[in-house]
C-alpha cells in the first residue's frame, strides 16, 4: 500500500513539475511576441513621456524574470490581472466563462463516456459481425466530418426544420437549470459525436486484446454468457488503456471546444480565448493558457492515477 | 452428493461417451490459400462415472481437443465436425449454444495447464472460485464459499480460510493449480477436464500437485479426464490410458496393462525408457570457463539471486546446473553472458577474465560464449529465413559473404540434420525440434567453445528432445564445444552431463562429477529432487510421498 501512495504522489509531484514548465512556457512564448504592450494600449499617438510611465506602472522595465515570478505569484493567489483591452478583472470574467465551459464539457461527458464505453461492449458482443461494422462505421463517419459540420447538420435538422431546440446557445445567469439544458442540447450533442468514436474504438481494441487470454477461456468453460464475459473478466483488465483515451477526449472537451463555441455562440473559455487573442491582450491569453494547460495536466494525471489503482499488482503486491 | 448423476437414465453406466469424433480446424499457412486439416478422426472412448481416463500423447496428437470436445468447446478455428459426444446420456452436440453453457462449469468443469494465465488477474481468487457454482444455481454464495474452503484444504493450500482473499498473483503456480482444481470441484461436476496440469511445474512441486488432486478425484468421486504427454505422471492417476497419435487412437487400455503389456509399436516405443548412454569424461586441465565465487542481484543489490557461486567447465565438457524455478541456475547464466553484471567474483573464460559488463566485451568474446534458448521459436526474428538466421554470425564474426556464406550455412544445416531444402523457409513453417535446430545451427556458426543452453529441450516432446540431446552431444565431439547446461529435468542431466551442479536459492548445494553427484549419500535436497522424478510404475506417487526427508520449496 505504501509504495502505491509513493507511485501516486510522484504522480502528483510530475504533473506540478511539468505545469510550472508549461507556465515558464506560455510566459516565454507571450513575450517574444513583438509589440509593446504600453504601445498597444496607449495607441500610436501615445507621447513618449506617457509611454514610460506605464511602462513604469506595469513593471515592464523589470527583467523578464522579476516579472514572470511576479506573474506566477498573482495567479498561484487568484489574481490573473487586468485584460489590457477593457481593463476588466481576468478572474472575473474568466471564472463564469470557465464554469460555462465546464457545464457544456461535463454534460457532454455525461453522455459521451457511458455510450461510447457501452458501444465499445457491443462491438466486442459481435465482432466482426453487423453490429459491430455497424457501430463502427456511424462512429468513424461522426468523427470524419468537421466539427463545425456536424454543428451546422444539427442546427439545420434540429433547429431550424423541427425546432426542438434553439439553435444559438446563449445562457445567462438567470436561467433555470432546464432552460440551461435545452440551451446547450445542441453543441453538447456535436461534442458527444466528435469524441464518441476514438473512445469506443479504444474501447473495442483493448477488450478485444484482453479476450485473447486463457481467462477469457475460463470464464467460457465455466458456462458464461458472451457479455457475461466481456463485461466480468474482459473489461476490467482493459480499463487503463480506456481510461487514457477517455480522459484525453474529457481534455478535449474542455480545451478543443473554440469551434462549437463559435458555432453555437455559447459563452465559454474558447470564445474569451478566441476574441482576446485577436486584440493581442496578452494577460488573458497567458491566464486562459495557464488554466488549459492545468485541466491537461490534471486530466491525464487522473489517468495515470486510474491505471495505477486499476492494477491489482499494484494495490496488492506480493 | 446432489449430482445430476443420479438423475439420469440408469440404463448406461457410461458418464462420458465419445463416439467417432472428428475435429477440424482451417489453417492459414503463410503465403499458401487456407485449407482444412483433420485434427481428431475418428475417436471413440468411453468413460465411466467415478473413473480416471488418461490421454496421451505428442504435441500435436489431439488430446487436449478431445479433452474439450467433452465441454463441446473448440479452441481458436477449431470445429467438430463429426460424431456424437454423449454425456449424462444426451448427445451435448445437439444441445446447441444455450445447451452447452448450461453443462460447462456445471457437468463438466476444465482445469488448465497454466493456472497462472488461466485465473483472472483482476479478482480475488474466491470470486473466481464460486463463480461457477451461483452462474449455475448450485448453491448460494455463503455455501459455495464454505464448500470452496473445506476444497482448499483438502487440497492442502496454506491458510485455506483466507487463500480465498488472495489475488492470482500473490500466490505461488503449484498453488494456483491446485485452487484451480477447487474451482473445478466446486461447483460439484460430474466430470472434471485435466489438462496438463502439473507440466507448468517444477518437478518437486508437481508430485505435491498431483497427489492432492489424486486424492480430491478419490475423496468426491468425480471423473476425470487426465490429458498429459508424461506417461509416468498419468500411470499414477489413471485408471484406464488412451494413447494418441496424429489424432486417431492408438491403443486404449487398463493402465497396467498399458504400461507393462502394450500392444502396440508406438505405445511401447512411450513407455520404453530412453537412455541415452554417455560416459562421463575425467575432469580435463584446462578449463573453458571458471566462474570464481560470484554473488549476483537485481534491484540494485537488494534481492541477491546468486550467493557465492563457483563452478568450472572442463573444454569440450558438459557442466548441467539443475534445480528449480527460482534456484538462480537461469541467472548463473546471465551473469556469465554479461547480461546481469555480478556484484562480486569473477569469471574467467579461456585463461582470461571476462569484464563484467557486456558493453565492455571484446567481439571475440562474444564469438566465443553463444547461447541456446529454451523458447526457439521467440528467439528467431520470424521475417528472417532460415538462411539468413544462421548466415548472420558469419557476417558478423567472421565477415563472410556471398557464396562463401551460402556455402558455410550448408554445411551447419547438415551438420543439424537438416537438408538445403531448409534454407529458404520461414521460421513459422517449422516444428518445434526443427526450430531448435536452427537455433543450435545458429549459436554453433560462430565456432564457439562455450554454449550456455537454456531449458532446450523443456518445451519439447520427449521423444524430440531425446534428438536434440543425442545431437547436442555428437557436435559436442564433433566441435570440442562445452556446454552449460541449463535445466529442472533431471532426466536430460543424467543423459548429457559429465558434471553436475545442483542449485538451490542461489547457492550451489551440491557439485561434482556426475557419478559422484548421483551416488548416495544424498543431501536433503538432491534427495527431494531425484525422488520427485515420476517413475512408469502404478503406486510410485504413495511411495515417493512416504519417502520424502523434506517439504519443497514451491509448497
Amino acid at each position: 500500500m505504501a509504495s502505491l501512495l509513493k507511485l501516486v504522489a510522484q504522480r502528483i509531484a510530475l504533473g506540478l513539475l511539468l505545469l510550472l514548465a508549461v507556465s515558464v512556457l506560455i510566459f516565454v512564448g507571450t513575450q517574444i511576441l513583438p509589440g509593446d504592450v504600453a504601445q498597444s494600449i496607449l495607441g500610436q499617438s501615445a507621447t513618449p513621456q506617457a509611454l514610460a510611465n506605464l511602462r513604469e506602472q506595469l513593471g515592464l522595465n523589470d527583467p523578464a524574470y522579476v516579472r514572470y515570478f511576479h506573474w506566477l505569484w498573482g495567479m498561484l493567489h487568484g489574481d490573473m490581472g487586468t485584460a489590457l483591452s477593457n481593463g476588466q478583472d481576468i478572474a472575473t470574467s474568466l471564472s463564469g466563462r470557465l464554469k460555462n465551459t465546464l457545464f457544456l464539457a461535463f454534460w457532454a461527458a455525461i453522455v459521451s463516456v457511458p455510450l461510447a464505453i457501452i458501444l465499445g461492449l457491443i462491438a466486442v458482443r459481435h465482432k466482426n459481425g453487423f453490429v459491430d461494422k455497424l457501430i463502427s462505421g456511424l462512429t468513424l463517419a461522426s468523427i470524419s466530418l468537421p466539427e463545425f459540420f456536424i454543428g451546422y447538420l444539427l442546427i439545420y435538422f434540429v433547429a431550424v426544420q423541427m425546432q426542438w431546440f434553439p439553435s444559438v446557445s446563449t445562457v445567462y445567469d438567470s436561467m433555470s437549470f432546464l432552460e440551461r439544458m435545452k440551451a446547450i442540447a445542441l453543441p453538447a450533442a456535436t461534442l458527444t459525436l466528435v469524441v464518441l468514436a476514438h473512445m469506443m474504438r479504444m474501447t473495442r481494441a483493448a477488450i478485444l486484446n484482453v479476450m485473447q487470454s486463457a481467462y477469457i477461456e475460463t470464464a467460457e468453460l465455466k458456462g458464461l454468457t458472451p457479455f457475461e464475459i466481456i463485461r466480468r473478466h474482459a473489461f476490467p483488465n482493459a480499463i487503463a488503456p480506456i481510461v487514457n483515451v477517455v480522459m484525453l477526449n474529457l481534455a478535449y472537451l474542455v480545451v478543443g471546444v473554440v469551434v462549437v463555441e463559435v458555432i453555437f455562440v455559447y459563452p465559454g473559455m474558447g470564445q474569451y480565448l478566441v476574441d482576446h487573442v485577436a486584440k493581442r491582450d496578452v494577460p488573458v491569453v497567458q491566464a486562459c493558457g495557464l488554466i488549459f494547460a492545468a485541466v491537461y495536466i490534471g486530466l491525464n494525471i487522473i489517468a495515470d492515477i486510474t491505471a495505477i489503482v486499476s492494477n491489482p499488482r499494484l494495490r496488492h503486491p506480493k | 452428493m446432489d449430482r445430476l448423476a443420479s438423475q439420469s437414465t440408469g440404463a448406461s453406466e457410461k458418464l462420458l461417451d465419445i463416439r467417432n469424433l472428428k475435429i477440424e480446424a482451417t489453417v492459414y499457412p503463410p503465403g499458401e490459400a487456407p485449407r482444412n486439416i483433420v485434427i481428431v478422426d475418428g475417436v471413440s472412448v468411453s468413460l465411466e462415472r467415478g473413473k480416471v481416463l488418461g490421454l496421451i500423447g505428442e504435441s500435436g496428437a489431439g488430446k487436449s481437443t478431445i479433452g474439450l470436445s467433452s465441454m463441446g468447446y473448440g479452441r481458436g478455428g477449431v470445429r467438430i465436425t463429426g460424431g456424437e459426444v454423449i454425456l449424462n446420456g444426451r448427445d451435448i452436440l445437439k444441445g446447441g449454444k444455450g445447451g452447452l453453457r448450461a453443462l460447462r462449469g456445471r457437468e463438466v468443469c476444465y482445469v488448465a495447464q497454466s493456472a497462472a494465465a488461466a485465473f483472472n488477474p483482476a479478482h480475488r481468487l474466491m470470486k473466481q472460485v464460486v463463480e461457477a457454482s451461483l452462474k449455475h444455481g448450485v448453491s448460494s454464495r455463503a455455501e459455495a464459499e464454505k464448500r470452496a474452503v473445506n476444497l482448499f484444504r483438502k487440497l492442502s493450500l496454506p491458510d485455506p480460510e483466507n487463500i480465498g482473499k488472495r489475488f492470482p498473483h500473490q500466490v505461488s503456480g503449484g498453488q494456483l493449480q491446485r485452487v484451480m482444481t477447487a474451482m473445478a470441484l466446486c461447483s460439484e461436476p460430474d466430470l472434471i477436464v485435466f489438462d496438463e496440469p502439473t507440466t507448468a511445474l517444477d518437478v518437486t512441486t508437481q508430485i505435491d500437485v498431483l497427489a492432492a488432486i489424486k486424492e480430491a478425484i478419490r475423496d468426491t468421486g468425480v471423473a476425470a479426464l487426465y490429458i498429459t504427454h508424461d506417461l509416468a505422471v498419468v500411470a499414477q492417476v489413471a485408471d484406464e490410458i488412451a494413447v494418441l497419435r496424429h489424432g486417431k487412437l492408438v491403443e486404449w487400455g487398463d493402465t497396467r496393462q498399458i504400461i507393462t503389456q502394450p500392444t502396440q509399436e508406438y505405445t511401447s516405443q512411450l513407455v520404453s525408457v530412453h537412455e541415452i548412454a554417455h560416459e562421463e569424461h575425467a575432469p580435463g586441465k584446462a578449463a573453458a570457463l571458471s566462474v570464481k565465487n560470484v554473488t549476483a542481484a537485481y534491484g540494485g543489490g537488494t534481492i541477491k539471486v546468486l550467493k557465492n557461486v563457483s563452478v568450472e567447465i572442463p573444454a569440450g565438457q558438459t557442466l548441467a546446473v539443475v534445480g528449480e524455478s527460482g534456484s538462480g541456475k537461469s541467472t548463473l547464466g546471465r551473469a556469465i553472458t554479461g547480461l546481469l553484471p555480478p556484484l562480486e567474483g569473477s569469471i574467467t573464460f579461456g585463461g582470461r577474465t571476462l569484464p563484467g559488463r557486456l558493453a565492455d566485451r571484446s567481439k571475440e568474446d562474444l564469438r566465443q560464449l553463444q547461447m541456446i534458448y529454451q523458447m526457439a521459436d521467440v528467439a528467431m526474428n520470424p521475417r528472417q529465413t532460415v538462411g539468413t538466421i544462421i548466415g548472420r554470425p558469419l557476417e558478423f564474426y567472421f565477415g563472410l559473404r556471398g557464396r562463401e556464406r551460402d556455402k558455410r550455412v550448408a554445411e551447419l544445416l547438415d551438420k543439424i540434420e537438416m537438408g538445403k531444402g531448409f534454407v529458404d523457409r520461414y521460421p513459422a513453417e517449422l516444428s518445434g525440434g526443427q526450430k531448435q535446430r536452427v537455433c543450435i545451427a545458429r549459436a554453433l556458426a560462430a565456432k564457439p567453445s562455450l554454449i550456455i543452453c537454456d531449458e532446450v529441450t523443456s518445451a519439447l516432446d520427449p521423444l524430440v528432445a531425446h534428438g536434440i540431446l543425442q545431437l547436442l552431444l555428437e557436435l559436442q565431439k564433433e566441435e570440442q564445444v562445452a556446454y552449460l547446461f541449463i535445466t529442472h529435468d533431471l532426466a536430460t542431466v543424467k543423459a548429457i552431463a559429465d558434471s553436475i551442479a545442483v542449485m538451490y536459492r542461489g547457492e550451489i548445494v551440491r557439485y561434482g562429477p556426475k557419478s559422484k553427484v548421483l551416488t548416495p549419500p544424498f543431501d536433503a535436497y538432491t534427495d527431494l529432487l531425484l525422488s520427485s522424478v515420476p517413475e512408469m510404475e502404478v503406486g510410485w506417487l504413495e511411495k515417493a510421498i512416504a519417502g520424502r526427508r523434506m517439504e519443497s520449496a514451491g509448497n
